[in-house]
């Protein structure tokens, strides 16, 4: 009992430790989306580089696909551009890139700037379909399987971390699925 | 002529006032207000939809008040945003089995005061006082006060 009574506070003490340590080391920034395990939300966009064409979600069923949703004002998508650009050198997965809040000739010069990893860019000028997929913050990176579902949401610049620890070994386990 | 002028112009002004009143609707305004108040900016997490100036929060502003517009009440807007964002965008959270830890935990926690309190009390009240509560001793006073004497007394100290 008198053991008892010495060691509550030491225990109490680590409990409050874990929390603390546990609410520090996570992000406040990086908000879980609901829409993981959810169907893609349905798009119908025109073209970036052909206004009078268009993409919607459904053609993209059937082959795991990235979305990733860039601006040319955004400055951290300048970051992780070359990964994509190398990424898409592998030829591994089409990247539709969302061209989200942008104006065309921004968007455009801003991929002859720097590279067009995009298999197809799409365009989101009012910012829409960025809500419909919950989009807060520009650039995030979305996983969709084969049957069109969100399989993971990258928050921010990607990183090569993320990409070799994360979502290569996932778009290669739905590719196989 | 001048003050028939005067008076079409009244009439021109008043109507288009008349206009602009009938477009805003104070109760409407009144109500997402309040709605998006309750809701959470992405961007700037510390602050309501209502407060933020971020794009994002214009947005969802603009989404909230198109939705009010095709009749949707407040649940289902909450909704829709809940369904894009997750229940981070509230900044009630519902009470769900995730959250019972966040709505019940202090509840908890001051059941286990009273509990610990009342044990305190229990043991007290069964001893009839506290060690601190006692008048100490005279002797044991007077005995101290002597030995200090002796250690001041003594030579070798």
């Amino acid at each position: 009992m008198k053991a008892l009574r010495l060691l509550l506070p030491l225990a109490v003490f680590a409990i409050l430790v874990v929390f603390l340590w546990v609410g520090l080391s996570r992000d406040p920034r990086e908000v879980p989306s609901p829409l993981i395990g959810k169907p893609a939300p349905e798009f119908r966009l025109p073209q970036l580089h052909a206004m009078d064409k268009q993409l919607s979600t459904s053609e993209m069923k059937g082959q795991v696909w990235l979305l990733n949703v860039w601006a040319s004002w955004c400055v951290s998508c300048r970051i992780e551009h070359p990964l994509l650009v190398e990424l898409a050198r592998t030829k591994v997965v089409p990247v539709i890139g969302l061209n989200y809040k942008d104006k065309n000739d921004l968007g455009i010069a801003w991929l002859q700037r720097y590279g067009d990893p995009y298999s197809i860019s799409i365009v989101d000028a009012d910012g829409r379909v960025g809500i419909d997929w919950g989009v807060y913050g520009v650039p995030e990176t979305f996983v969709v399987d084969k049957s069109g579902m969100i399989r993971y949401k990258h928050i921010g610049p990607l990183t090569t971390e993320a990409l070799e620890r994360k979502i290569l070994p996932l778009v290669r386990e739905l590719q196989n699925a | 002529m001048k003050r028939y002028l005067f008076s079409a112009a009244l009439a021109t002004l008043l109507a288009f006032a008349a206009g602009v009143l009938a477009q805003s609707n104070p109760a409407l305004d009144a109500r997402l207000k309040k709605l998006e108040e309750e809701l959470r900016c992405l961007v700037c997490q510390n602050q309501s939809l209502a407060d933020s100036s971020a794009p994002l929060a214009e947005d969802l502003r603009r989404e909230v008040r198109a939705l009010a517009d095709q009749g949707k009440n407040d649940a289902q807007i909450k909704e829709y945003l809940v369904a894009r964002y997750g229940d981070f965008v509230l900044y009630n959270p519902p009470v769900k089995a995730i959250t019972w830890l966040l709505w019940f935990g202090p509840f908890v926690l001051l059941a286990g005061g009273g509990v610990i309190w009342a044990l305190v009390l229990r043991r007290r009240a069964r001893r009839g006082y506290d060690d601190d509560d006692l008048p100490p001793d005279p002797r044991a006073v007077d005995a101290g006060v002597e030995k200090a004497r002796e250690l001041l007394d003594d030579p070798r100290a």
